[in-house]
């Protein structure tokens, strides 16, 4: 059966089994995306959008939308998946399921819970009529499906003011005890007005057995609320990831989501931020270090809604062997959106013979006094610089490892969890396969 | 300490060493000097071995080994410092980090241990005085952003941490005001010993005031043409290289 109809046979199943109030909200808001999904389908390369990424080699998997079993994972096998010397905020997800075990919630002043309870619990019944899915909605069908599906995932709602004093991650596991399984969390974030969180997401695939995550996340980040959010996707070659992650910003906000691909057979990042309100700051930063037949789509989105704001974009990347990459990056300025200052920025190297990038910033001004700058290079590494380094005694292998730690540099330095700077250069220097003696 | 005999090079199918013989012993300063597209840029890029040349014919022993063969790094462990005539910016790798890691690589060839931290910084705060280079200066990305005078300076700075047997000093007074000249060539002095050997490549006898050579070569059309004493680097400041080529044409 195609995937298709395996996942329109399944819908009114996956209804039955989340046990939803057919009078709610949420189920009316599922079944409106259900058909939207089914009337646009999968998208295809003849999508401009999905031009260069194609969905067909990961589509035909027979995947098994309810993963039956909650497998128990040790603690100390998985441990080097988390953030493990910085004191956090757990929310772990095993196949799609919440594992309370492994996870450290709270609400005590602020909410870092999981989203089954929020859409399901009176309590919650204001905040998901507020948020929930107000940003993911007409967008692409692949969101559309997860929000069909929507049931589990991070529900993170800090109030006004709160500084939560520690980094909160999200870790979703898939263990693959069946063949090939299709997973879809959905989180939702909400910061207050001059709240501030750190949070921390990876997906990771404990089994070489296929498995594909479409993942949904909504961030709402209020007046003065500054955000961080760093995802990791370093994910075994069977495991693919389609990930939306949309933010809306009011006013005086920051907003920063760092993207770092190092592993996984494709992934796609579909990243957007609408800026509603003045003198908002958006960050995307994002470094893709792929070999093997690796694929890594990056593409993002930025509204400039509202005057006097900025967003940089930084995003590098090397690529060995026949991996390939993708960048397309799209600011839209509105009429509105005076004095604003876009940046935007894709480098990349190209190391292996068979390796390829496709890059493509688009710009839309509508309004007359911006600053809007991009640029892009695909390129490969510096012949004389790598000499250089021979010369002063540093062997070539290692002189390539340092250019190219020198080169993704950029990108890392506005990581701010320490913990997170060290595992991401000691996984560089391990996809590099060099050992580097000091961090950049 | 280094014997080049009848070394031929080319790039792209351009012959530009020609045979060219040199013998420098330790202890020894010599300058090499010759007008434009003689081959003097190449004879110091083809001793370090820069891949884009191809050595055709010949052979360069260092301590009575053929380096021929070996890859640039080998030969900077066995020795061979070149400060090059335009160093390259490397945004991103620190000064400080930069030499650490050279250090260290080349310890690790000669199966040594890394250099303890202290030993290091201490180094590094010695060699930088004696290059009168401001601590600043070593936290910054290496090459990028300066100034023609502090490339070079930066340059022996890295070749008095790395101590080499043979240093090759590429056009190392272009771009150097006079109190840059005399620092670099105060450092160059300090270094200078009975067991290292130097070879100065320069299109002026200015630096010579400085570094005194013992020998003095005239590099023209891929050979060495003439040698003698410094007094021949004199000799050619007042009267340019026309008279060498007559004579070799005669």
């Amino acid at each position: 059966m195609e995937l298709k109809e395996k996942l329109v046979s399944s819908f009114l199943a996956f209804e039955n089994k989340v046990d939803i109030d057919t009078d709610s909200n949420v189920h009316n808001i599922r079944s409106k995306a259900f058909s939207d999904f089914e009337n646009k389908g999968f998208p295809t390369r003849k999508d401009e959008e999905w031009k260069y990424t194609s969905l067909n080699s990961i589509l035909k998997h027979d995947y098994n939308v309810f993963p039956k079993t909650e497998e128990s994972l040790a603690y100390n096998d998985v441990k080097k998946y988390f953030l493990n010397e910085t004191d956090c905020y757990n929310l772990v997800f095993i196949d799609g399921k919440f594992s309370s075990y492994m996870s450290e919630t709270t609400h005590d002043g602020i909410d870092v819970c999981v989203m089954s309870s929020a859409l399901n619990k009176p309590k919650y019944k204001m905040v998901i009529d507020a948020y929930f899915n107000k940003l993911a909605k007409d967008n692409n069908s692949l969101s559309d499906l997860n929000t069909a599906f929507s049931n589990e995932g991070a529900f993170i709602n800090i109030p006004k003011n709160k500084v939560v004093p520690k980094p909160i991650q999200i870790i979703n596991f898939s263990t693959g005890t069946e063949q090939e399984i299709l997973i879809q969390p959905r989180n939702l974030v909400i910061v207050g007005e001059n709240a501030h969180v750190q949070i921390f997401e990876r997906h990771q695939s404990l089994t070489s057995n296929t498995t594909l995550t479409n993942s949904v996340t909504e961030i709402f980040v209020n007046k003065r609320g500054i955000v961080d959010f760093y995802k990791m996707q370093n994910d075994v070659e069977t495991a693919s990831l389609i990930d939306g992650t949309y933010v809306s910003q009011q006013r005086d906000s920051v907003a920063s989501v760092h993207t770092f691909s190092f592993g996984g057979k494709l992934t796609r990042n579909n990243l957007e931020f609408y800026q509603n309100g003045a003198h908002c700051v958006s960050h995307m930063n994002g470094i893709s270090i792929l070999n093997g037949k690796q694929h890594v789509d990056n593409h993002t989105l930025v509204r400039h809604k509202a005057p006097d704001c900025e967003s940089h974009e930084m995003y590098k990347g090397i690529y060995d062997d026949s991996s390939t990459g993708v960048f397309n990056g799209k600011v839209i300025v509105e009429q509105a959106a005076q004095r604003i200052n876009a940046y935007q920025q894709n480098n990349n190297v190209i190391v292996g013979a068979k390796a390829s990038v496709n890059s493509k910033p688009q710009l839309e001004i509508f309004a007359d006094d911006v600053k809007c700058s991009h640029g892009c290079t695909i390129g490969q590494l510096d012949e004389s610089a790598l000499f250089y380094m021979q010369q002063r005694g540093i062997p070539k292998k290692e002189a390539k490892a340092l250019l190219m730690y020198a080169f993704s540099n950029d990108a890392l330095k506005n990581v701010k969890i320490a913990e997170l700077k060290t595992k991401i250069n000691a996984i560089i220097a391990k996809k590099l396969d060099v050992k580097i003696g000091f961090d950049l | 300490m280094l014997k080049i005999e009848n070394l031929q090079a080319r790039i792209d199918d351009k012959e530009i060493l020609k045979g060219l013989n040199i013998e420098v012993k330790a202890g020894e300063v010599h300058a090499i000097m010759g007008p434009n597209g003689a081959g003097k840029s190449t004879l110091a890029n083809v001793i370090a071995g820069k891949e884009e040349y191809e050595v055709t014919g010949g052979t360069i022993e260092l301590n009575g080994e053929d380096i021929s063969e070996l890859a640039p790094e080998e030969r900077a462990h066995a020795g061979v410092f070149l400060s090059f005539q335009y160093p390259i910016e490397i945004p991103g790798v620190t000064v400080t980090n930069f030499i650490k890691s050279s250090i260290n690589e080349s310890r690790k060839a000669q199966g040594l241990e890394e250099m303890p931290a202290k030993e290091m910084l201490k180094k590094i705060r010695e060699k930088s005085e004696l290059l009168e280079i401001d601590r600043k200066f070593l936290s910054r990305s290496l090459n990028e952003g300066f100034s023609g005078g502090e490339k070079k300076r930066n340059e022996i700075f890295q070749m008095a941490m790395l101590e080499p047997k043979l240093a090759i000093l590429d056009e190392t007074d272009s771009g150097l005001d006079i109190d840059a000249l005399r620092i670099v060539a105060n450092g160059v002095n300090k270094l200078k010993s009975k067991d290292n050997a130097v070879i100065v490549i320069t299109h002026y006898q200015r630096l010579l005031d400085y570094i005194i050579p013992d020998f003095v070569h005239v590099l023209y059309d891929g050979k060495i043409v003439k040698s003698g004493t410094k007094d021949l680097a004199l000799e050619l400041e007042e009267k340019g290289y026309d008279w060498i080529k007559e004579e070799l044409n005669a």
